[in-house]
């Protein structure tokens, strides 16, 4: 089963075409890696695959609806309920404690405070970031921090997690655990990733690599 | 690897029995293919007649496991200069890659269609190492790290060399 799909999506900031004409489609529980050179509009279609931006032509599909025609408010509730987002530097909320973070996206679909927060906890002892939780992220390395970004994305079990460069900012080692963890909470909750990153080795966790050359998006062709 | 060399850095650590070192070579060295006891008896004999090692006095006890290689000064020595010796950085511009592209270019043939695939046939291959590592021990994962970051080092090439292909097309043709 399709979990997201762009088809033949093209997107323009102004006189630059940054999407023309992508097609990609991502099955349900199924890890993908986007790859491709800087600028060559990897991030652009992640944003048109989340509803972040709604694209000039073309459909985005996710569980077989379309959501480019959506209302940006209904496409925001799409966004908070369904989907879950780690970015290359961890945004984290600085003035919530790394906990509140983490049960960020569980307060903002209306869970109450102290339920949010215990299904936000065991997430620190299975990243190893037990005892961090009431840290403040100014107050955690980069790789803790983009721990705590990921169970953020995923303590809501979204049906797809958009992550752009998780693993930027880190150092190999960091970033292999982090991949790590990555890959182990989505195949367990079944949740289906898109992975935007530039390196191969990060690459490699995912079932399946595509490539974004000149806004659009080629298979890999093996021989 | 080098298996004489190895028995003999092995054998610099402590005098061994030929068993011991047949197990240590396996464990860290042997990638799935273990040493036959054979070719371990043979190279420890070729060590001792050039006078890397001597064979200890033969210990009481049944069985034919009785004998303990013992190191030398001479093979200590060549240990030491082995270890600091760096091994020699290939030159890799003839490296098989680099001259497809170049006569795929000059045949008019496209190479970047080659080079697509090459970079999923890479891709490929460290898809199999990650998931040795995320399943293996960490002998394994230290070896598959190797192959992993030299895989993606011709990645960065191939990638590289794409961007590159308008220019070497051009010059490929002017001369
Ligand atoms: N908000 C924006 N306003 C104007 N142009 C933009 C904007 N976002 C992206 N672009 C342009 O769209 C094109 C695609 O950008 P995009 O960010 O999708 O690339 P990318 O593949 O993610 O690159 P990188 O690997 O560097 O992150 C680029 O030419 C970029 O300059
Ligand atoms: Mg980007």
């Amino acid at each position: 089963m399709t979990a997201i799909e762009a088809r033949d999506v093209a997107l323009s900031f102004g006189e630059t075409p940054a999407l023309r004409g992508a097609t990609v489609s991502v099955a349900s529980g199924e890890i993908v890696a986007v790859m491709g050179p800087s600028g060559s509009g990897k991030s652009t279609l992640l944003h048109c695959l989340a509803g972040i931006l709604v694209p000039d032509s073309g459909e985005i599909h996710f569980e077989g609806r379309r959501i480019d025609t959506l209302s940006e408010t209904e496409r925001s509730a799409l966004r908070r309920d369904r989907f879950g987002f780690v970015f290359q530097f961890g945004q984290l909320v600085p003035e919530l404690t790394a906990e509140e973070n983490v049960a960020l996206p569980l307060l903002l679909s209306g869970v109450k405070r102290g339920a949010a927060l215990a299904q936000a906890r065991p997430w620190f002892d299975r990243l190893g970031l037990t005892g961090l939780g009431r840290r403040r992220s100014g107050e955690l390395s980069g790789g803790q921090a983009q721990r705590v970004a990921l169970a953020r994305g995923l303590v809501a079990r979204p049906g797809v997690l958009f992550a752009d460069e998780p693993t930027g900012a880190l150092d190999s080692l960091t970033g292999e655990q982090v991949m790590e963890l990555l890959v182990t909470s989505a195949r367990e909750q079944g949740t289906t990733v898109v992975l935007v990153t530039h390196d191969a080795r990060v690459a490699a966790y995912a079932d399946r690599q595509v490539i974004v050359r000149d806004g659009k998006v080629n298979a890999l062709v093996h021989s | 690897m080098s298996v004489p060399m190895t028995l003999l850095g092995l054998l610099e650590r402590e005098p061994s029995h030929g068993y011991d070192l047949k197990r240590d070579y396996d464990t860290f060295f042997s990638r799935g293919k273990p040493l036959p006891f054979g070719q371990v008896y043979a190279t420890l004999g070729r060590l001792a007649r050039d006078g890397k090692i001597v064979v200890g006095e033969v210990e009481p006890g049944v069985g034919p496991e009785r004998k303990r290689y013992v190191i030398t000064e001479r093979g200590a020595t060549e240990v030491e200069s082995w270890l600091t010796e760096p091994v020699e950085a290939e030159p890799n511009l003839q490296t098989v890659l680099f001259t497809k592209v170049v006569l795929a270019l000059m045949l008019g043939r496209p190479a970047e269609e080659y080079l697509d695939v090459q970079r999923a046939t890479h891709l490929r291959r460290m898809q199999e190492l990650t998931e040795i590592k995320r399943s293996g021990n960490l002998v394994d994962t230290m070896l598959a790290d190797h192959g992993l970051f030299h895989l993606e080092a011709d990645l960065h090439w191939i990638d590289t060399t794409v961007a590159r292909l308008d220019a070497l097309r051009t010059m490929v043709a002017q001369r």
